[in-house]
């Protein structure tokens, strides 16, 4: 299989990187990059837990070939998490207990963090259906809505009544 | 003293910052120089003889490292709670000469890449005789159905019994003396646990000659003692790694990835990943299993249960891993948390050919929870009362005895039934609501109040 060269800007750095043909935007991400926050959870879009930013967008990167992503902005949890401490949805996600096992959680928070940014004060139907993508099989989808809804708050300066 | 006070606040997650950075290492997150990549090549049909397994179309691909077949396992026995003698020991961990569900695992090849690997198994060529399959409980049951097991029947042996057997006080005797004979027919589903990260293992060969095995199991133990078993390796050459699980549910108990991960890794001498495809846990990963249950019950005019009959058959699939054990927890718990005074309990274990279940969250509880109350509600409706002083009526307390023998020391049901009744503003009549799980010292026998 013949590789090719290809320029990434992942987390606002630009790297070349041989990709196979068709290899997916996560495989790279994972395997050659090491940004490990984006998860494997079905490699046919029905989970979401490799869900990361492309110009913003939240998109499963299972299915996104890694050369149409370039010329774009790639975003990772690595690249919202802040070098210090945590940003607001992590933060939200942690002390609102939204998860157990961790493993939907980085798509979780990429999806939260697309959807805040697009929407600032989201309702929790529409929280809902942001996140009607990404599975999770251990918490419930109702401690996340209330820590997207946290962060919101956090976010518009209403303080976070949380943990 | 230390002040404990933990009680009643909330506390951090110990995993909390991990989890919310994406920097908690999961199996597949580890890299190593040279990970080398296993995949299954399973059969494609219910039950099948194997006339002959032919790698050498595999060997060709680019990336192939080695191949495994039985002849490479030193000890082909999978056997989970082998160690605690908990047997019979009928699943082998690469089939020999027969197939007895669609999945099952006949080869291994180990690559480069994932990809090589699933390429070069989509090459193995395996020439196979079918033969009838069963999917049904019942029908395994049957004289003439296709025999699963090298000892001659399609149920797990308890005791001497084709079935886990529970008997109680005289159960023909409480039909007779019942008003009413209640009977229904119970069937659950299989369910599959899915969770997202998929059962996954990476076995390390270290330069003391141990192995390092990196795994997502739930149960870290049976999987490092079967795989010392199945590899024929002293416990003390294997190191498992564990506790971070992308979601277990039970389907993570079985031991599935590690023997042949490490097996692997001592045959190439390089690390070996062998994670599960979505697809793979979905059609081969153990499910909770399905259940048929049969209750007959009697019951007198007020709704007061008599005597109990359940005959109940668990679809273990091809293999046993939990279910047998599942069986005798079921047999326990099909009566309920209601006092009945006469029982006859048959709980079979059945094999037929599909993909062997096991646990998930209560597994054999769950399903005699189903029938228990679906039971509770019928015999309500039938004799036109109400269906929450049916359960009250027959509510154990504290100092019963269920008809497996055991005397109540905790019950609770009284008490839930009461808190719950608050929570959707139901009114309960006065002996109900001042009703407790401990009956009053002074009232002798089976009084109530």
């Amino acid at each position: 299989m013949s590789g090719k060269i290809v320029e990434l800007t992942v987390n606002g750095r630009t790297v070349e990187e041989i990709v196979d043909p068709m290899e997916p935007l996560q495989s790279v991400l994972r395997n050659k990059l090491g940004n490990m926050a984006t998860k494997t959870g079905c490699k046919q879009g029905g989970c979401g837990s490799c869900t990361v930013l492309v110009d913003g967008e939240p998109i499963v990167s299972c299915l996104l070939p890694a050369e149409a992503a370039v010329g774009t902005e790639i975003t990772t949890l690595e690249g919202i998490t802040p070098d210090d401490g945590l940003a607001p949805v992590q933060e939200a996600f942690r002390d609102h207990f939204a998860m157990q096992c961790g493993y939907c959680t980085p798509g979780m928070i990429m999806t939260a963090e697309a959807l805040l940014e697009r929407n600032p004060d989201p309702s929790r139907a529409e929280i809902e259906d942001a996140i009607s993508g990404n599975v999770c099989r251990c918490t419930g989808y109702d401690p996340i809505v209330d820590a997207i809804e946290a962060a919101s708050e956090s976010m518009n300066g209403q303080g976070d009544d949380g943990a | 003293m230390k002040e404990l006070r933990s009680v009643g606040t909330s506390v951090r997650r110990r995993d909390g910052d991990g989890h919310v950075t994406g920097q908690t290492e999961f199996v597949d997150d580890r890299s190593f120089p040279d990970l080398k990549h296993l995949h299954v090549v399973r059969s494609p049909v219910p039950h099948a003889e194997i006339e002959a397994v032919d790698t050498s179309q595999a060997e060709a691909v680019s990336g192939f490292v080695t191949a495994l077949t039985h002849e490479d396992v030193p000890n082909n026995i999978y056997t989970i709670l082998r160690l605690i003698d908990i047997g019979p020991n009928e699943e082998p961990l690469l089939a020999e000469e027969r197939v007895r569900y669609q999945g099952e695992p006949i080869a291994a090849i180990v690559a480069d890449t994932k990809r090589a690997a699933m390429e070069a198994a989509s090459k193995v060529e395996v020439d196979l005789t079918e033969l009838p399959a069963v999917f049904d409980v019942e029908e395994a049951l049957e004289p003439d159905a296709p025999t699963l097991k090298e000892w001659g029947t399609n149920y797990f042996e308890y005791e001497g019994h084709e079935c886990r057997r529970v008997r109680y006080g005289d159960v023909e005797k409480g039909f007779k003396e019942a008003d009413h004979i209640i009977e229904e027919r119970y069937q659950t589903s299989p369910i599959e646990q899915a969770p997202t990260e998929t059962t996954a293992a990476i076995a390390k060969p270290e330069s003391n000659g141990r192995f390092t095995v990196y795994t997502n199991t739930q149960a870290l133990y049976f999987s490092l003692d079967n795989t010392a078993m199945i590899v024929d390796v002293p416990f003390s050459k294997l190191q498992f790694v564990g506790g971070t699980v992308g979601g277990g549910f039970g389907g993570k108990v079985d031991v599935i990835v590690e023997p042949l991960a490490t097996l692997a890794a001592k045959k190439t001498g390089y690390p070996v990943q062998y994670k599960f495809t979505r697809e793979e846990e979905m059609q081969v990963s153990s499910p909770r299993g399905a259940w048929r249950m049969y209750y007959k019950d009697g019951v007198t005019d007020d709704g007061e249960i008599v005597a109990r009959q359940v005959t109940s058959y668990a679809d273990a699939g091809a293999y046993n891993r939990h279910t047998p054990y599942a069986v005798t927890k079921h047999a326990a718990n099909v009566g309920g948390p209601y006092d009945i005074p006469n029982a006859k309990f048959d709980c079979y274990c059945v094999y037929t050919t599909k993909q062997p279940s096991s646990a998930m969250r209560g597994f054999g509880v769950t399903p005699a929870s189903f029938a228990v109350e679906g039971q509770m509600d019928k015999i309500a409706d039938e004799l036109g009362l109400d269906r929450w002083e049916v359960r009250f009526k027959n509510a154990y307390q504290n100092g019963d005895v269920t008809p497996h023998r055991k005397e109540v020391e905790d019950a609770t049901l009284i008490e839930t039934m009461q808190s719950a009744a608050e929570m959707v503003g139901r009114d309960l009549p006065p002996e109900y609501a001042t009703m407790s799980s401990f009956k009053e010292q002074d009232n002798e026998g089976d009084s109530r109040v």
